[in-house]
């Protein structure tokens, strides 16, 4: 009985929480994070059923049923039930499965879009650093010796290709609103994670792998970026931001970045 | 009782024994580590004790909680979720239930153990050497874990010790699957059929199964990882890497090769820890109700279905590893169809219960809990489960709640009821029922309290594997809920203190039982 009670309770309670909005996603800044919160809340929906179904049940058969001196059922199996709760139940969840595809596709699956700005992520045990083209648009060749991270060049920018003078190297991703954005992760040490909460992204950054990852972001803001793979002692300090600016700002910075490059 | 003894019933005692010295020490592990979390800055001269370079005045350093958790991780994994459920229980009640008189092989029985017994000593001597415990986490991905002491301290001999202590592991694991696979095929009486056995019989035989495929590639990628470690070889190690401002001159490896390995092991490794205790829950749940178990074909064809489709999921763990995003659509649709056979044997406990005349005795108090814990976390899977999905979860408390409710909580679950429903076949006594039910509902009360605020941290985005979250605007918010589990974790282990005195006092004082003490109908009940 006592235990019927508490089953139902604790259920309750933890379905009451989803009520509170203080532990919450934040805001989405993306048409694809717009797609993930309703993918979320279908999702949501279809386990909260199942969740009050099966918690309801099992807190009312267990107080229905309780010892009252009563004779147990001698039934101890039904084919046509098995039958028909397993394909039930593999309807609902393959449906789910299909269903989430989707944004999955939007992310991944995605082609290169022409107008794209190309952005250049290095990460390394406990830092990240950001590339991006010069006024020529091409980034210039890399050679890991000459990576020199308290000179101002964690890329090792190659000196000898004029191509990567004008090569803009920052500590924070700039990006402007509404420009789809192509970033490419590159790690030099151990696995690292790149992680933009509003964004709803998040990918591992591997080291001997170019990974692409795209977004479009349509809210300016300054959000944080936390290294979301285990990366060593410093993994909970690794941290970076996204600043999305609106388009004139953006074009304004960068005006004023390529001013300031000077060459390695 | 000898120490080496070949006797099944005292090898299963000497795992659970070995289970509990390992869980208690899991639990502090996890306190500590709910401590500094709370507390990030406190000077505690206990720590200071303990680990003079990791807590230099009592100060805990951010490598030294890492490697607090890689140890709890592997610890509980291993040697709790692993030992317990099948090589404890499994031992003392397979050969009572099918009627032979011990396991097939008892000398490889007895050198299972104490092969197990060395990993622990080995992994645990990982605290003592120099650097430390590793702080790679129980899943150890390289470079991480791969290029020694330069990636962190801990990673020097600390985690050579740690992988040796997981290939002694998978030496002692292959030992007892086989032994197992072995004594059912063998040593069923002649009278049992495969479809005679109790349900129990069968989570240990699938287990048993996956044993013996999934710890033989655990082994194989530990052995490769400690000859990148020491021998120079570049399975897991890529060129052109710089780590600590020093370039690196190995090249030709891949780090996400021995991700594959890990998980091709650690998706089933789930499995091994839960479907013991799936098998045992049905034996409870249809003792305590007066039914026989509803749908048994079904069931054990489920327990067969987890075990299969179960190896094939393992990508769900690497959704975001960089790996070919068409994969992950394979593997998410698979996830999701590994979830139905769980499904399946969720509306069979509850159709067993129907129509039951319910009796509410301690085990039955922990299987019913089970079944609770196994629903709420076991949901969540359809949320991971979906690569798109799982981008903004992985590695956050989200995940980090949904593992220990379904693998850690319901295991440890079914391992309370069991140990309720045979301890007086184990000692002639009960366990006392009374303290068995406050245990019961302080513990179930705690779980919930734990880790289902858990998720919400996840919500937030919250990291795991952080040693504090000082360093994050966004991450202030979630502070008052750590708290709360903080206080919810204290109340949960103070909890544990209840059985740990009712398991030894019961041993020597408890209710002598008669010899059918549930009006059980399997066999370890009336052999004698």
């Amino acid at each position: 009985m006592a235990i019927a009670i508490l089953i139902a309770a604790l259920a309750g309670a933890t379905l009451a929480l989803f009520f509170q909005p203080r532990w919450w996603f934040p805001d989405a800044i993306s048409a694809h994070a717009r797609a993930y919160d309703s993918q979320f809340a279908l999702t949501l929906w279809v386990i909260g059923c199942i969740f009050v179904l099966a918690q309801g049940g099992l807190a009312w058969i267990a107080f229905r049923y309780r010892d009252q001196g009563q004779t147990p059922s001698a039934n101890s199996g039904n084919n046509r039930l098995e039958i028909v709760w397993t394909v039930a139940t593999a309807a609902v969840f393959l449906a789910l499965a299909f269903a989430g595809q989707g944004i999955w596709a939007g992310v991944h699956l995605a082609v290169d879009d022409p107008r794209a700005l190309h952005v250049e992520v290095m990460a390394k045990q406990f830092a990240w650093s950001y590339r991006y083209a010069g006024a020529d648009g091409v980034f210039g060749r890399v050679d890991i010796r000459q990576i020199d991270d308290a000179g101002g060049n964690p890329f090792g920018i190659d000196s000898t290709d004029p191509k990567g003078a004008d090569d803009i190297t920052a500590a924070i991703l700039r990006v402007p609103a509404g420009r789809p954005v192509e970033l490419r992760l590159k790690s030099r040490d151990v696995i690292h994670n790149f992680f933009v909460r509003e964004l709803r992204l998040k990918q591992d950054v591997v080291p001997g792998m170019t990974i692409p990852l795209r977004f479009t972001a349509d809210k300016p803001g300054t959000y944080e970026v936390p290294c979301s793979e285990l990366c060593g002692l410093g993994h909970h300090q690794m941290r970076s931001a996204l600043v999305v600016m609106p388009p004139d700002a953006y074009e304004e910075w960068l005006q004023e970045a390529r001013q300031k490059v000077v060459l390695p | 009782m000898t120490i080496f003894s070949t006797d099944h019933k005292v090898i299963g005692k000497q795992y659970i024994g070995l289970a509990l010295f390992s869980v208690l020490l899991g639990i502090v592990l996890s306190l500590v580590m709910r401590f500094h979390l709370v507390h990030p800055d406190a000077k505690v001269k206990l720590f200071g004790a303990l680990w003079p370079d990791g807590a230099p005045g009592g100060q805990m350093t951010p490598e030294l909680y890492l490697s607090l958790m890689t140890i709890h991780g592997t610890i509980m994994v291993f040697f709790v979720l692993t030992t317990a459920p099948q090589s404890g229980f499994g031992n003392y009640f397979l050969p009572l239930q099918i009627g032979a008189h011990d396991m097939a092989f008892p000398v490889l029985n007895m050198l299972s153990f104490w092969t197990t017994a060395l990993s622990l000593l080995t992994l645990l001597a990982a605290f003592f050497v120099e650097g430390g415990a590793p702080l790679s986490g129980w899943t150890a991905y390289p470079p991480l874990s791969g290029l020694g002491r330069i990636t962190g301290p801990g990673q020097g001999l600390g985690q050579d010790l740690w992988i040796l202590s997981i290939a002694l592991f998978c030496v002692a694991s292959l030992m007892a699957a086989i032994n197992f696979i072995v004594t059912i095929i063998e040593l069923r009486a002649p009278d049992m059929g495969y479809f005679d056995m109790p349900l129990t019989c069968w989570g240990w035989f699938v287990t048993a199964l996956i044993s013996l495929f999934a710890f033989a590639v655990l082994l194989a990628g530990g052995i490769l990882l400690l000859l990148d470690r020491t021998a120079g070889t570049s399975f897991f190690v890529p060129g052109g890497l710089i780590v600590n401002d020093q370039i690196q001159t190995r090249s030709g490896g891949s780090p996400i090769l021995f991700q594959h390995l890990f998980w091709f092991f650690g998706h089933p490794e789930v499995y091994i820890a839960i479907l013991p205790g799936m098998g045992l829950i049905s034996t409870i749940l249809s003792t305590f109700s007066g039914k026989k178990v509803f749908g048994y074909k079904a069931m054990a064809i489920a327990l067969l279905a987890i075990g299969g489709l179960g190896f094939v999921v393992w990508g769900h763990h690497m959704f975001i590893s960089g790996m070919s995003p068409y994969s992950s659509i394979a593997f998410s649709v698979l996830t999701l169809a590994v979830g139905v056979p769980s499904a399946v044997k969720t509306f069979n406990w509850l159709a067993t219960l129907w129509g039951g005349r319910l009796r509410f005795t301690a085990a039955m108090h922990f299987a019913l809990g089970f079944v609770s814990i196994f629903i709420t976390g076991g949901i969540t899977g359809l949320i991971l489960g979906q690569p798109g999905l799982d981008i903004y979860f992985h590695d956050t408390y989200f995940v980090v709640a949904h593992f220990h409710l379904i693998m850690g909580v319901a295991a440890i679950f079914a391992i309370f009821a069991g140990l309720h429903y045979w301890f007086p076949k184990m000692y002639g006594r009960f366990l006392h029922e009374g303290l068995g039910k406050l245990h019961f509902y302080m513990t179930f009360i705690g779980v919930y309290a734990v880790f289902v605020p858990l998720h919400f941290a996840g919500f937030v985005g919250n990291p795991r594997r952080y040693p504090d979250f000082k360093e994050y605007e966004f991450l202030k918010a979630v502070m008052p809920l750590h708290i709360g589990v903080t206080h919810a974790a204290y109340f949960l282990a103070a909890a544990q203190l209840i059985f740990l005195f009712n398991y030894f006092w019961s041993q020597r004082r408890g209710a002598a039982a008669p010899a059918n003490p549930w009006g059980a109908t399997t066999r370890e009940w009336r052999d004698d």
